[in-house]
């Protein structure tokens, strides 16, 4: 049906012509209009990946490439493609686009159509960051990609949110400059070629890839983040709105681990494998560290924040045990992630914008007014803590199988999730949801609504049959994981 | 026959003195103006002294736009002296320190 | 139909049933919730006694049903294993859970969560299929992980009492140390032997572990560990948290927070024993390690022995029953250790029955009574619940190992496993085995006497406030549960719903053990699925029929010990009942040092939730605000401004500091043009 469209493209530009569309028909007055344009818009934006899915053959090579010269002089194109590692992301960014539409609608009411523009743009950026295969053409998207989160906590976000966007803000720039620099010299190095897949190729010193893997892991460490350049995570989620922290726990902390599969491993293989004992500490001292520091937060979106901190140390701890298994858990950690935090902050969304607050003392006995919720929130935590048949245990338990073949003490540090992770994620759900009603705010609490159960049951569903069922998405990665195993086991000096 | 020097010297006199008159007076924006057309002068003179000496007479045209663009800047400077001082109702250096940082 | 068609029926039968009761019981109301809860469970029970049929006939099945996630040369599946092992564990875990969905009719008759409570149940007799018809360690682990969710979710099922949310947290918390271990044991054989095995499936890893055997690796640097031991003791890490083994067990007393269908259910004949089915399921692996035998056979005589001291000391009726399900419990991990895996197997077979009879007849007392849980308010109860004190006689009679009733059978055979193992501890197992008879025969016979005989104790005309004053006393464990009205004349006997499961787990209580004794542990009942052992060859040299076993039994320790416990219940229970508090005063510490049950929840609480908490704060203030934040990220910031601050001191916003400026600047160009550029 869609055979010869540039669908990638597509995939990129609709929302932003969707994003612009609504910044032009919104009017304060009446949001209706740009509302259900933007839903349209999201609806429209998750079909056009559709063929994605259907089309992409279980391959190691980019599929639906587009090639077209965007800057003839410095050899820039406008170079589009993707692999078994970048389809899902992109599925699931454009999924959450949805989501974020559906759960705004009748919480934001101040300047809804630019915040509606702000995420189908930041959703078609985002798509171009994990579809784009030339540095340049990457560099941009994932820069431009920072314009609207800013905007969406430093606008619509709470009290503090304009020390929080800075800190954001600050804290991705620094690292990105440093990888443009490491673009820039890999340029050079081969002659004037921009195309990620060259710079795969490239021979390189160990000097120049160790610096290289440092230049661009400031860059992705920032993202992921990875411990100790965490702490704008935290003050980002406690302050964006939920809609901002949905796109930023689900998505753009993907962004991280994508980078690291992209350029650091296949483009600094002898440097990754040099700096591997450096990579596990930081991604074990997350997983232990983190998970013992949510443990004592008192602030639910905190919590939730930290607890995404620990879960994607095993991303990054899967990424560099340089195995078949290790990869693949980081890997579907990464999507399932992206569902269950998601889940998890609209859950907390759902009570803030009922009670307005997000500390746990003021809550308690949730359960008694809110079943349903409970009930969904129960679920969540469950796939938070790992608990096998959802989603949460998938990448985990394969990382854990991973990483015993390198050695029997990182796994148990790893492992120890287990244990902190449902603490932290069931304590909070005793002091909230269990209980007898707590205050007067909790025994006026109305169950969850038909808008708000689209979302919530959407991505229990996602949840549930990525824990029963992840094969599909397994075959779908396992061909690049082989295809980038095998590239990084071969020494490139 | 006064030789080169003596101008020399002279006009890097006076160009001191201007210089001094800028960074050490405090007091009056006037001053300030007057310690300008002194290093103009102070150029000028040193223009005639070389053009005298080099027998080129290009030295000499240039003191003329010199002295013309001096004589509007000194205009320029007056009239916004003037300004200032209807609104600030003083002239006095240290009380324009607005672009302190 | 064949095996696969009724595995998958029995399997997810009750699934189907949950969910039904779960999402449409709300609007379809309590009849639909039961009816389609207990149908499905019916359902599951008689597709597992076909299968029981099909595989006493000779048919095995092991297959796969679906590939779950495959990667380069591995692959991991749900499938079913279905042999003699299997098909035992089906038989008992869907008859007592169908046993208790029918109690539980009457039992939550008031209870505003009717329906929830039915389909949770569902659901755990689901998981619990899972589990043990399970091909492969990671069916396994979500069983053993699903169970473990319905568990937390039934134990705090009143979730606005305290105790009982903190109960299912610890519940959770506990068994996920012991999940820790498990999936570390997993992930060894994985790493060991996936590259031969390809997957986790039993077969090819049992059929591998003999060849690495001998081998040994270095966990500790520089010390060399058995390949096998290590593996197996964290299997067995997992089966401490699922079983309640020393020092794991602290959670189980607390769940009895629960209702009592499912402590009887899930704490006491199903889940708990998933531990054991799993070291028996793993037979193979354990009899490669004597070291991880010898650790499983001390840690059940700890077990055993001191969770029974606890039982003589308690006053709440289902914790005596709770206490008494670890001490079995413990029995049972002996003969684990002793090799004698088919009778840990046979005694978890005859627990479950006995067990779930007296759980359920602690209920049924419990109703009668109006949620009243405490022993010392009860007494002379037989007179008014005769079905209720026979069948709950029956059950302690088991639970003593009194023959000819099944506990017996599977008791003794476990002493004199324990007298024929040779593995290191064995001696000490047997020793506290013996005494655990003793305190077995005391605790099992106090309770019956306590609420059954004697004088009558409760108040027959209580009415409401009194109530909540007794729940308060007693910090929520005799506290009220909700939606029921107060006692209005004498206890009365249970409805036919309660008496009924009663009356039908109470017969295989008494039989059962002499029925199956001589097929399942000497007939070459579990060949194929349990390893056969040297224990279990010397067992069955001194094993001559049911019969002789009971009539050889009179001249042995172990009876004597159980007939003297239950003696000296009467004494201090119904002879000279004044004499119970004297004792009590003159074993003061003793008794104290029980209360506390040696001391664990208060070391827990204050060593690992309150240390994990302390330590959490620490780095949190420390290590993220004080030197992430406070030095690295705004000291960055405070170093930059230090930094502006000293240059905007230039900027004075006086031209003549400017003008000064610029000579200056003239002056060094003019320098450096004229000293350093001309002498290039």
């Amino acid at each position: 049906m869609l055979q010869g469209l540039p669908i990638l493209s597509l995939v990129i530009w609709l929302p932003i012509a969707f994003g612009i569309l609504v910044l032009f028909v919104g009017k304060d007055r009446d949001p209706a209009p740009a509302r259900w344009i933007a839903l349209a818009g999201s609806l429209l934006g998750l079909f056009v990946c559709f063929p994605l899915w259907t089309g992409f053959d279980r391959v190691a090579t980019m599929q639906f490439v587009e090639n077209v010269p965007w800057i003839a002089h410095f050899n820039i194109n406008y170079h589009l493609g993707v692999d078994g590692i970048s389809m899902p992301l992109i599925l699931l960014n454009s999924f959450m686009t949805v989501l974020v539409v559906i759960a705004h609608w009748e919480v934001i009411t101040d300047k809804v159509a630019q915040y509606l523009a702000a995420f189908l743009i930041m959703s078609g950026l985002i798509n171009g960051v994990f579809a784009s295969l030339d540095a340049v053409v990457f560099y941009v998207f994932f820069e431009a990609m920072l314009i609207p989160m800013f905007l969406i906590i430093g606008v619509w976000g709470g009290p503090n949110r304009v020390y929080a966007a800075v800190k954001f803000f600050l804290y991705t720039l620094l690292g990105s400059l440093l990888m443009l620099a490491a673009f820039i010299y890999l340029y050079q190095q081969t002659n004037g070629s921009f195309e990620i897949l060259d710079f795969h190729q490239v021979p390189l010193t160990l000097t120049a890839q160790v610096l290289i893997f440092l230049a661009m892991f400031m860059s992705f460490a920032v993202k992921v983040p990875m411990w100790p350049v965490h702490t704008w995570l935290p003050d980002a989620h406690v302050e964006a709105p939920t809609g901002g922290s949905v796109i930023l726990a689900a998505i753009t902390l993907k962004i991280g681990g994508y980078g690291f599969v992209r350029f650091n491993l296949p483009i600094a293989p002898d440097a990754s494998h040099l700096l591997d004992g450096f990579m596990i500490t930081l991604s074990l001292i997350a997983v232990v560290y983190i998970g013992l520091v949510a443990l004592v937060q008192s602030d639910m979106k905190k919590l939730i924040a930290y607890s995404s901190i620990s879960h994607m140390g095993f991303v990054t701890l899967g990424l560099f045990i340089f195995n078949g298994e290790g990869m693949l858990g980081a890997l579907m950690q990464m999507i399932s992630h992206g569902f269950v935090s998601a889940a998890l902050f609209l859950c907390v969304g759902v009570l803030y914008d009922r009670v307005h607050s997000r500390q746990i003392a003021d809550y308690g006995g949730v359960a008694n007014t809110m079943p349903v919720f409970a009930a969904f929130f129960v679920l969540f935590a469950m796939a938070n803590s790992g608990l096998p048949g959802t989603s949460g245990f998938v990448g985990e338990f394969t990382v854990i199988l991973g990483t015993m073949k390198v050695s029997f003490w990182y796994t148990f540090l790893a492992a120890t999730t287990l244990i902190f992770g449902a603490a932290y994620t069931l304590w909070m759900i005793k002091r909230v949801v269990y209980g007898a009603v707590a205050n007067e705010h909790v025994a006026a609490l109305k169950d969850v609504g038909k808008r708000e159960l689209v979302f919530l049951a959407l991505l229990a569903i996602a949840v549930l049959a990525m824990g029963l069922d992840p094969r599909p998405l397994s075959d779908v990665m396992n061909p690049t994981i082989q295809e980038l195993l095998r590239h990084v086991a071969q020494p490139k000096i | 026959m006064i030789p080169l020097n003596h101008y020399l010297v002279l006009s890097a006199l006076v160009f001191a003195v201007s210089v001094v008159g800028i960074f050490l007076n405090r007091k009056n924006l006037i001053i300030l103006l007057m310690a300008i057309e002194l290093m103009l002068l102070a150029v000028n003179m040193n223009f005639i002294a070389f053009s005298h000496q080099l027998a080129d007479l290009s030295g000499q045209v240039f003191v003329f736009f010199i002295l013309t663009v001096a004589a509007a800047e000194s205009a320029i400077g007056l009239a916004i002296l003037v300004a200032l001082f209807r609104n600030l109702k003083s002239i006095n250096v240290d009380d324009l320190g607005s672009l302190k940082g | 139909m064949d095996l696969m068609t009724l595995s998958l029926i029995a399997a997810f039968a009750p699934l189907v049933g949950a969910i039904l009761a779960g999402f449409l019981g709300w609007k379809l109301g309590r009849a639909f919730a039961h009816t389609v809860t207990i149908a499905s469970v019916a359902i599951s029970f008689v597709a597992s006694v076909m299968a029981f049929q099909q595989v006493a006939a000779g048919a095995r099945l092991d297959a796969e049903v679906y590939t779950w996630l495959a990667g380069d040369g591995w692959r991991l599946q749900v499938g079913f294993l279905v042999d003699k092992l299997t098909v035992t564990m089906m038989t008992v875990v869907t008859f007592v859970s169908l046993m208790v969905h029918v109690y539980t009719i009457g039992y939550m008759a008031d209870d505003p969560g009717y329906q929830r409570f039915f389909a949770y149940i569902s659901l755990f007799t689901f998981s619990m299929m899972m589990l043990v018809m399970a091909n492969n360690f990671v069916q396994l682990f979500f069983g053993w992980e699903a169970v473990g969710l319905v568990s937390y979710l039934l134990i705090g099922f009143w979730f606005t009492r305290p105790t009982a949310i903190y109960a299912n947290l610890k519940a959770f918390l506990v068994n996920r140390v012991g999940d820790f271990g498990f999936l570390l044991g997993i992930a060894i054989l994985f790493a060991q032997f996936g590259a031969v095995t390809g997957g986790l499936d039993y077969a090819p890893i049992f059929a591998e572990a003999p060849k690495f055997a001998a081998k040994l690796v270095q966990v500790v640097p520089g010390v060399n560990w058995s390949l096998m031991s290590v593996v197996c003791i964290c299997l067995f890490v997992g089966a401490m948290g699922k079983s309640a083994q020393f020092p794991l067990h602290v959670w189980l007393p607390d769940s009895m927070e629960g209702p009592t269908p499912i402590s009887a259910l899930i704490h006491a004949a199903t889940m708990v024993t998933a531990g054991i089915f799993m070291v028996a399921r793993m037979s193979p692996l354990f009899e490669l390690s004597e070291t991880a035998r010898s650790f499983v056979v001390v840690i059940g005589a700890i077990t055993c022995f001191f969770m029974a001291l606890i039982a003589i000391t308690q006053y709440d009726i289902k914790r005596v029953v709770a206490y008494s399900t670890l001490s079995q419990l413990g029995y049972m991990t002996m003969a684990l250790g002793a090799s004698a895996y088919s009778v840990a197997i046979f005694h978890l077979m005859t627990h479950a029955f006995f067990k779930a009879v007296l759980f359920l007849g602690a209920g049924s007392v419990i109703i009668a009574l109006h949620h009243e849980q405490d022993m010392r308010k009860m007494g002379g109860l037989a007179r008014y619940m005769p079905i209720t004190f026979w069948t709950v006689v029956i059950g302690a009679f088991a639970n003593a190992g009194i023959p000819p009733f099944s506990g017996f059978f599977s008791k003794d055979s476990i002493i004199e496993a324990l007298a024929a193992s040779h593995v290191p501890g064995a001696g000490f197992a047997y020793a506290l085995a013996l005494a655990a008879v003793f305190v077995g025969g005391l605790y099992s016979f106090r309770l019956v006497f306590m609420t059954f005989l004697g004088k009558e104790r409760f108040e027959t005309h209580l009415n409401h406030a009194d109530h909540a004053e007794h729940g308060r006393e007693h910090g929520g464990s005799g506290a009220e549960e909700p939606g029921h009205k107060e006692m209005h004349g004498k206890p009365h006997e249970s409805p036919w719903v309660v008496t009924l499961p009663l009356i039908l787990l109470a017969i295989p209580s008494v039989v059962i053990g002499a029925m199956t004794i001589e097929p399942m542990l000497y007939g070459g009942w579990f060949d194929g699925a349990i390893s056969k052992t040297e224990t279990m060859e010397e067992l069955a040299r001194e094993f001559h029929g049911w019969g002789a076993m009971v009539l050889h039994s009179v001249a042995t320790v172990p009876f004597w010990l159980a007939i003297a416990g239950a003696a000296t219940a009467w004494f201090f229970f119904i002879y000279r009942p004044e004499l119970a508090a004297v004792a009590r005063k003159k074993f003061g510490v003793l008794v104290t040092i029980l209360d506390r049950k040696y001391g664990f929840d208060d070391f827990n609480d204050w060593f690992f939730a309150g240390g994990a908490r302390k330590v959490g704060t620490g780095l949190w203030s420390w290590g993220d605000r004080t030197i992430i934040d406070g030095i690295m990220v705004n000291g960055t910031a405070r170093v930059i401004g230090m930094f502006a601050s000293f240059a905007r001191g230039m900027q004075t916003g006086y031209i003549y500091t400017y003008a000064f400026t610029m000579i200056l600047g003239v002056f060094a160009f003019l320098t450096f043009f004229l000293f350093y550029l001309r002498k290039l």
